[in-house]
């Protein structure tokens, strides 16, 4: 098992550097070794996936490989990697997506001049993906949670050319430092209060008491900002509608499938220990941005971003239902939400891929992804119609879909929430709202796009044609996926995922904050225990009882609801986008400010502009100011006392210590110059010399 | 009568030394300079050593000017200097010295002590000095042997012509 | 009268002078050499006078040492000024000035 785990996680690391160094010589930019790395990791998952979890099929399974990795002293650190039901479930999603994504990318990005960067790109993303869902320690997971950062940078960057890519890659990049530095707070308190990383030890550390109250709730929210990063949920969502600055298979695969969904993992995997006050704080951050972008969905036009603000909702659901204890629903959500979503965002790339066609033949500059551009093209695209629709059924919440029970299992955990804490009822209405506004926009999105006619004219709709096979194909895969069928069985009941195999596998865990009886427990929507009899772990009997009447109440209601406001949300789409019989324009006008915020994205970007990117350009033009003048001027100051000192330090030594050498010098040349003129070499001289020495010897003896 | 003929010998003396000064012929210098000799080695007989003045006679006036006259006519300078063609300056620092050499001498004279003891004629006769060579100074005169020796040898070794270069320099010419 | 040692040793000062100054004054090699004997005489009458006023017998054993040593100096000088001559076709002292390191 170790060795396929490794084969998983290292084969795209070749693929990439064989691709990144040698791909523009290879045949075809030597993509087909991305697409075999990916597409035998994903054999590889399967059989894990077949043979042990489905194999075996432990709730509780769980294998670890660990190694020292550096050693201080007597302190050890080790990394390795955690193979659970949650990380197989895990490599599937994200090697199945990024197989699928890797085929359509070879259609999409045909005849780019930068193809072979792209795929070596792609397989380095799936590389530092499969190495944040393998690992067992949160240092490693933050190393991988930073590699992924830095792929989703290069390739939302891939059109760099583009002044708006560039700009939306540096963003993204900012927006995630904000979280991740948050992030690696909770990490270091992690660290100084329990000197380890390791999720299990982590566990069992808070499980023992040695790190609790008031600061496992901050570290538990720290933790938690990496994840409202690299999530996109609310106040750091801001990137994720600009990173569609990408090519589409890239916002496929990174920015609706694998890597916002990391964010929805890491919260997941501390699950455990985060307390209720922290889970709180989550909860309602979750369910904020759930309706907040949905809002804004609404009155989005351009294709790729509805899809992208309803991503940013949908994460907003998944991180809901972790925080209202509802675990198995949000991780179940984050897979089903996979599937579709990369569908929609294929099915929009495919979309996008005609569009530019047509565009191009009629020599027109209009957007490509601007829905207003299209429309009927149901006609001429049925494969990626179909697949679309499906996918958006899924999405908005339809039954027989796989969106249907993972967006009710969610919504009846926050019901039950709800019910067992009632003044907490916002969180539930979040979630029916946004449910609702999913089920109108996606329609709005549907209706615009593939029905009516098409808005370009006809000499236009000449161009239009199907996309090629393999960008279909992956199409119909996703589609497909999307049905409630393959997340139910065995149990074969389209209202609950409850009894399948998913809520089986994936228990609630035991939240280790819990032991110490502080809190009430949130009315965890444990869907497994329908199928699990209660255990000894709940405190009574008698409130287990309680709570499973609870749930299955909540669960009966939710289901009801969110099928209403999802058929009130359709009902509403098809009156106004396809039978016309409701204005847009009129209620745009009669929203007035409210339609504007949601246009406007309720101005997030402006008012960061103006706080936080004002706020540091005016800090730093401070500093700078501070820097230039001040300390420029002490280190100028000091530079010139010393200058002084050193030209009268140099006047010194050049006249005085210089003129002494010289002078010393000088003396003896003279004296030497004077004693050389007394050797003529002539006899005479010498005779006359020695003759004066004599008379003054003479001179002094006799006187 | 004595003093009368010292007086004469002196006179004669220095002006012969000054002619081997100022002449413009070294043939005369040399003649002059045998004169000197002549008058000194009759001082010495007045002083009572007719030894050293015959050995004045033999060695000085014949062998030593022999051989200054052998090398004057041997070198043939046909072109006589002037007694000093080497610049006044040079003149007048001789002189100049000279007068000093000769005030420190006769201040020494003056100091000197007077004796007069009586003649005492056989002191310097060969006997006499040959008994005192041979004796007391018998080490300093074989010395002087070996320095007579190493003066030959020194002699011919300095004027010995290189044969084989001179050989080699005929064969060339 | 007899003459008294001033008297020697006065003349004796004169010719030495008289050498000094031919041996100061003069360019010829030779008369240089001349007056370098010249001297020397000079010197040995001192001596002889001396011998005879003291008297003594080692000035007379001292002059004949000193006509050794100047008929070995003369051989030995002579030789030298002939080998100049040949080097240089002249005895000018002026042009010799190889007396220096």
């Amino acid at each position: 098992m170790l060795g396929l785990a490794l084969y998983i996680l290292l084969a795209p690391l070749v693929a990439f550097t064989i691709v990144i160094f040698f791909g523009r010589k290879l045949p075809r930019g030597g993509d087909f070794i991305s697409l075999f790395a990916i597409w035998s990791g994903l054999a590889a998952s399967l059989y894990l996936f077949f043979t042990q979890m489905l194999g075996h099929y432990d709730p509780a399974f769980a294998l670890s490989y660990r190694f020292d990795w550096v050693t201080w002293g007597t302190y050890k650190l080790n990394i390795g990697i955690a193979i659970d039901n949650m990380s197989m479930m895990m490599l599937v999603v994200v090697t199945l997506v990024s197989s699928l994504v890797h085929l359509f990318s070879v259609g999409y990005m045909k005849g780019d001049p930068k193809y072979h960067r792209f795929f070596s790109f792609l397989s380095f993303f799936s590389f530092s993906m499969i190495g944040l869902v393998l690992a067992d320690n949160l240092l490693i997971i933050y190393a991988f949670w930073e590699l992924v950062g830095l792929s989703s940078y290069l390739l939302i960057g891939f059109w760099h050319e583009k002044d708006s890519a560039s700009n939306a890659a540096k963003k993204a990049f900012v927006t995630n430092r904000v979280g991740d530095a948050g992030m690696l707070i909770g990490m270091l308190i992690c660290f100084t209060a329990l000197g380890t990383l390791n999720l299990v030890e982590l566990k069992d550390g808070v499980a023992q008491g040695h790190l609790a109250g008031g600061l496992l709730t901050a570290a538990g929210i720290l933790l938690f900002m990496g994840a409202v990063g690299k999530s996109a949920q609310f106040p750091l969502h801001v990137w994720l509608p600009d990173a569609m600055e990408g090519p589409t298979p890239v916002s496929a695969l990174i920015h609706a499938a694998t890597m916002v969904a990391a964010g929805v993992y890491l919260v997941a995997r501390l699950f455990p220990i985060l307390t209720p006050d922290a889970s709180l704080v989550i909860a309602y951050v979750g369910g904020f941005t759930a309706i907040f972008a949905a809002t804004i969905a609404v009155a989005q036009n351009d294709i790729k971003r509805v899809l992208a603000y309803s991503t940013v909702s949908q994460l907003g659901y998944m991180v809901m239902a972790l925080g209202t204890g509802a675990f198995t629903a949000g991780f179940f959500h984050l897979v089903t939400h996979a599937m579709f979503k990369a569908c929609l965002f294929l099915g929009s790339g495919s979309i996008i891929f005609a569009m530019h066609h047509v565009l191009h033949n009629i020599h027109s500059h209009d957007d490509a992804q601007d829905m207003r551009n299209m429309g009927g093209l149901k006609k001429y695209m049925p494969v990626t119609f179909w697949t679309f629709l499906i996918a958006t059924t899924a999405l908005a919440g339809v039954p027989f879909t796989s969106g249907f029970l993972s967006k009710d299992a969610i919504l009846g955990g926050t019901l039950a929430f709800a019910m067992e804490h009632p003044k907490h009822w916002l969180l539930p209405a979040f979630g029916f709202a946004a449910a609702g506004l999913t089920a109108f926009y996606m329609f709005r999105l549907v209706y615009l796009t593939f029905y009516g006619t098409f808005r370009k004219g006809s000499e236009a709709e000449s161009h239009l044609h199907e996309s090629p096979r393999v960008m279909t194909v992956p199409l119909i895969v996703l589609a497909s996926l999307s049905i409630f069928f393959f997340y139910a069985a065995p149990a074969f009941n389209p209202t609950t995922p409850a009894g399948g195999w998913f809520a089986t596998l994936f228990p609630t865990p035991e939240n280790v904050t819990l032991a110490s009886g502080r809190y009430v427990s949130p009315a965890s929507s444990r869907l497994g225990d329908e199928a699990v009899e209660p255990t000894a772990e709940h405190a009574s009997g008698t409130e287990a009882l309680h709570s499973a009447h609870l749930e299955h109440l909540a669960h009966n209601w939710a289901m009801l609801i969110s099928i209403l406001v999802a058929g009130l949300g359709i009902w509403i789409a098809t009156l106004a986008y396809y039978k016309w019989k409701i204005d847009p324009e009129k209620w745009r006008l009669r929203f007035g400010v409210a339609y504007r915020g949601m246009y406007n994205k309720w101005w997030c970007d402006e008012v960061y502009k103006a706080t936080a990117i004002n706020g540091t350009l005016g800090l730093s033009k401070g500093l700078a100011w501070f820097d230039g003048a001040i300390l420029d001027g002490i280190v100028n100051g000091s530079a010139t006392v010393t200058r002084l000192f050193s030209t009268v330090q140099g006047w010194f030594d050049n006249k005085v210590v210089d003129g002494l050498v010289n002078l010393t010098a000088m003396v003896v040349g003279f004296w030497a110059h004077f004693v050389r003129s007394f050797q003529t070499g002539q006899v005479q001289r010498y005779l006359l010399y020695t003759l004066a020495g004599v008379g003054i010897v003479i001179i002094l003896v006799v006187i | 009568m004595e003093l009368t003929l010292f007086a004469l010998v002196a006179l004669a003396a220095v002006a012969s030394a000054l002619m081997v000064v100022i002449g413009k012929n070294p043939v005369y210098s040399v003649l002059f300079l045998v004169t000197t000799f002549f008058c000194l080695a009759i001082l010495y007989v007045m002083l009572g050593a007719p030894f050293v003045a015959a050995l004045q006679v033999i060695v000085y006036a014949g062998a030593i000017m022999v051989l200054f006259l052998f090398v004057v006519m041997l070198l043939n300078l046909r072109h006589p200097q002037k007694w000093d063609a080497g610049g006044s300056t040079r003149r007048w620092i001789g002189f100049a010295t000279a007068a000093g050499v000769l005030l420190v001498s006769l201040a020494a004279v003056k100091g000197a002590f007077d004796p007069n003891a009586p003649l005492q004629p056989e002191m310097g006769n060969a006997e006499s000095i040959g008994m005192a060579l041979f004796t007391r100074f018998l080490l300093p005169f074989e010395i002087g042997s070996i320095l007579l020796l190493a003066a030959i040898i020194g002699v011919v070794t300095l004027l010995k012509r290189d044969n084989s270069k001179v050989a080699t320099k005929g064969g060339e010419a | 009268m007899k003459p008294t040692l001033e008297m020697y040793l006065i003349l004796s000062a004169v010719l030495f002078t008289i050498g000094v100054t031919g041996v100061l004054t003069r360019r010829n090699a030779l008369i240089i050499f001349m007056s370098v004997e010249l001297m020397l005489n000079a010197a040995n009458l001192t001596l002889v006078a001396y011998s005879r006023f003291l008297p003594d017998i080692s000035g007379q054993i001292f002059v004949f040492f000193v006509m050794a040593v100047a008929a070995a100096e003369v051989a030995v000088g002579l030789a030298i000024i002939v080998a100049i001559f040949r080097q240089k076709e002249s005895v000018d002292i002026d042009k010799v000035n190889l007396m220096k390191w």
